[in-house]
C-alpha cells in the first residue's frame, strides 16, 4: 500500500475557521487516481476529530491538483484557537498520510 | 510588449530583511512590495495607536526601511507597502524621518488611509461571516474595523507621482496590482486583465513560499539553499502576461511545483477568488517551466468585482493560559499522561474557570489527535495544557498549576513554560463599497 505522499503534494492555508488543503500530482498522469481515491469523504473520515464541517473539493486538471476546503477545521478560528498549530499548517502532511492503491505496474513517479 | 519586474520583499510582519535588499540591489526590479500585514495585525496596531497617535504601524517598518531606502533609491525602485498598519498616516511620516537621516532627499512618500470603518461598521449591523451573529452582539468588543481595500488608491499615488506608498488595510494581491496599473494604465473593469494581475499578486504576496520555503520535504521535495532563501520576482507584462523568477544564485527554486502550491494557498473556489478589485479566477491557470527559476504562469481570468468590500472586524475576545512541561527517557509517555491526569484535577480542584480546554500531549496527540498518531514509545513527550479564560488573573492560574509539576508532578518533569495573553480575534463582515473611502496624502523626505 502506498500513501498519497508518494504521488503527490500538498499545502495547507487559513482562513478563519476554514483550512484549505492542496493536493498536487507530482506527475499528471497521476491525477485521476487522485480524483478516483481521494474523496470528500474520506478526507473527511481522516479528518474525523479535527474538521467538524462539510468537505468540498474542487478540480484543477490543468495543474493536476486538487483543492479540499474543509469548514470548521480551526478550532474555532486562526486568531482564537487554543490549538498548538493554530493556523493548522501541518494538516498537509496529516493528508499525506492518507494510503493510496496504485496499480500492481505501477511507477511511483517521485519527483 | 512592455514588461516590468516586480519583487516582493516580505510575505508576513516578522519576515527576513535582507532578501529584499538582495531584490533591490540584484534583482533589476522598478516595484519592491512588502505585504506585512496579518489578520489581527491591524486591531493589535489599533490599540497601540490609542496609547500613542504617533504609533500603530509596523513595528519592523524602520528596520526594512532603514535596509532597502539606499538601495531602492540609487535604482529608482519604487516601495508600495501594507506596513501603515493602524495608522498609515503615522508610517509615511516616519519612513520621511528615516530617509532624511540617511541623506535621501526629494522621496515622495504617499499614506493610503480611509480604510478604517469602523464608524460604519457603528452604524450599520451586518452578519458576521465566521461566527454566529451580527456586529452589535460583538458590541463593545469591536476594537478595529478595516477595509480590504483595492489598488486604486494605491495606483493614483504612484501616478502622483509617490516613490513610496504606505497603506493600512488592503488586499494583499492589490499590493501588486497597483503597480500593474499604474505602469500600464490598465482599466479598472478589465476584468480579465485585472484577474491575471491578482493571480500575479497572489503568487508573490508570500514571498519565499513560491521560491521554496514552505516547501521542502527531505527525499520527496528537496531544496537548495533555504538559509538564504531568494524573494521572488514577477515579470508582467502589459497584456498580464507573467513570469515567475528570482535573483539567480539566491537560495532556494521557482518551479512549475512551488507555483501550482502558492497558487492554491489560502484559495476556496479557485474559479471565484473574491478581491476588491476583480473576482479573479484561477480555475484555468497553466504553469511552465522555461528555464532555471522561471516558470510563465497563464490563463488567469476574471469577473465583475463584487458590490461589497470584505471588513476584518477586530474584538476582544477573552484570554488563553497556558502551561508546558517535558518527560523524557523510558516511560516518558507514561508520566506525560500522568502529569496530564494530575494537572486536569488540580485545575478542577482549584476551580479555575475556562470554558474550553487543551490537554495535549506534544510528540503525540497535540496537531492532530491520537488516532493519527503511528504509536511508538516517544523518547520525549512535552505535555500541553491550555484554556479559554474571561480574565488574565484566571489565565495566568492555568500555566502556574502547570507548573507546579516540577515538585508535585511525576519524575523528571522538566523545562516548564507557562504564559497567559489576551486574545484579539478576527471576524469578517461585507460592507457596501460606498461606505469607504480611500484618501492618499503626500509626505516630501
Amino acid at each position: 500500500m502506498a500513501k498519497l505522499r508518494d504521488i503527490a503534494h500538498s499545502r495547507t492555508g487559513d482562513k478563519g475557521n476554514i483550512s484549505n488543503i492542496s493536493v498536487i500530482a507530482f506527475d499528471a498522469r497521476h491525477y485521476p487516481l487522485l480524483c478516483e481515491q481521494v474523496t470528500p469523504a474520506r478526507v473527511k473520515a481522516h479528518f474525523d476529530g479535527i474538521v467538524f464541517g462539510e468537505v468540498v473539493r474542487y478540480e484543477l486538471p490543468n495543474i493536476a491538483a486538487l483543492n479540499f476546503v474543509l469548514d470548521q477545521a480551526l478550532g474555532g478560528g486562526v486568531t482564537r484557537s487554543l490549538a498548538l498549530d493554530a493556523h493548522g499548517k501541518s494538516l498537509s502532511s496529516a493528508l499525506l498520510d492518507l494510503e493510496i492503491e496504485l496499480p500492481p505496474d505501477h511507477d511511483r513517479g517521485v519527483a | 510588449m512592455r514588461t516590468i519586474r516586480i519583487g516582493s520583499g516580505a510575505g508576513y510582519s516578522g519576515d527576513r530583511i535582507e532578501p529584499a535588499v538582495e531584490l533591490a540591489e540584484k534583482g533589476d526590479i522598478q516595484y519592491l512590495v512588502f505585504e506585512c500585514l496579518g489578520e489581527r495585525t491591524v486591531a493589535l496596531a489599533q490599540r497601540a495607536r490609542l496609547k500613542n497617535p504617533d504609533d500603530g504601524f509596523d513595528p519592523l517598518l524602520e528596520a526594512r526601511m532603514r535596509a532597502v531606502l539606499p538601495p531602492c533609491a540609487k535604482n529608482g525602485i519604487k516601495i508600495v507597502t501594507n506596513m501603515g498598519a493602524a495608522n498609515p498616516w503615522a508610517a509615511a511620516r516616519k519612513t520621511a524621518q528615516i530617509a532624511a537621516s540617511l541623506g535621501l532627499s526629494r522621496l515622495k512618500i504617499a499614506a493610503v488611509m480611509g480604510d478604517d470603518v469602523l464608524e460604519a461598521c457603528k452604524q450599520h449591523d451586518l452578519p458576521l461571516l465566521e461566527i454566529d451573529g451580527t456586529l452589535k452582539t460583538l458590541g463593545n468588543r469591536i476594537v478595529s474595523a478595516n477595509a480590504y481595500l483595492g489598488a486604486e488608491p494605491m495606483a493614483a499615488a504612484l501616478k502622483a507621482g509617490a516613490d513610496i506608498v504606505i497603506t493600512g488595510r488592503a488586499s494583499d494581491p492589490a499590493l501588486f496590482l497597483a503597480p500593474m496599473v499604474d505602469a500600464f494604465g490598465w482599466p479598472m473593469d478589465d476584468w480579465d486583465l485585472l484577474g491575471r494581475g491578482t493571480v500575479a499578486g497572489h503568487l508573490l504576496e508570500c514571498a519565499g513560499q513560491i521560491t521554496g520555503g514552505y516547501f521542502a520535504d527531505p527525499g520527496f521535495k528537496d531544496v537548495v539553499g533555504l538559509a538564504r532563501l531568494g524573494f521572488p520576482i514577477g515579470e508582467v507584462s502589459e497584456d498580464g502576461g507573467l513570469v515567475i523568477t528570482k535573483v539567480a544564485g539566491s537560495g532556494g527554486e521557482v518551479s512549475a511545483r512551488t507555483c501550482k502550491e502558492q497558487l492554491l494557498y489560502e484559495v476556496h473556489d479557485p474559479a471565484r477568488y473574491m478581491q476588491p478589485d476583480v473576482v479573479a479566477d484561477f480555475s484555468q491557470v497553466t504553469v511552465e517551466e522555461i528555464g532555471p527559476d522561471r516558470v510563465r504562469v497563464s490563463g488567469g481570468r476574471g469577473t465583475q468585482r463584487p458590490d461589497t468590500l470584505k471588513i476584518s472586524v477586530g474584538y476582544v475576545d477573552g484570554y488563553i493560559g497556558e502551561g508546558q512541561m517535558s518527560y523524557a527517557g523510558p516511560g516518558a509517555e507514561a508520566r506525560a499522561r500522568l502529569a496530564l491526569e494530575i494537572a486536569r484535577e488540580r485545575l478542577k480542584l482549584t476551580k479555575v474557570e475556562a470554558s474550553e480546554w487543551r490537554f495535549d500531549l506534544i510528540g503525540i496527540d497535540a496537531l492532530h489527535g491520537e488516532r493519527r498518531s503511528h504509536g511508538g514509545a516517544p523518547y520525549e513527550v512535552r505535555v500541553r495544557v491550555a484554556g479559554r479564560t474571561d480574565t488574565l488573573a484566571e489565565a495566568v492560574r492555568i500555566g502556574d498549576e502547570v507548573e507546579t509539576l516540577y515538585t508535585n508532578g511525576p519524575a523528571g518533569g522538566g523545562g516548564a513554560f507557562k504564559s497567559a495573553r489576551d486574545i484579539v480575534a478576527v471576524a469578517s463582515v461585507l460592507l457596501p463599497r460606498d461606505l469607504a473611502a480611500p484618501q492618499v496624502r503626500f509626505v516630501e523626505a
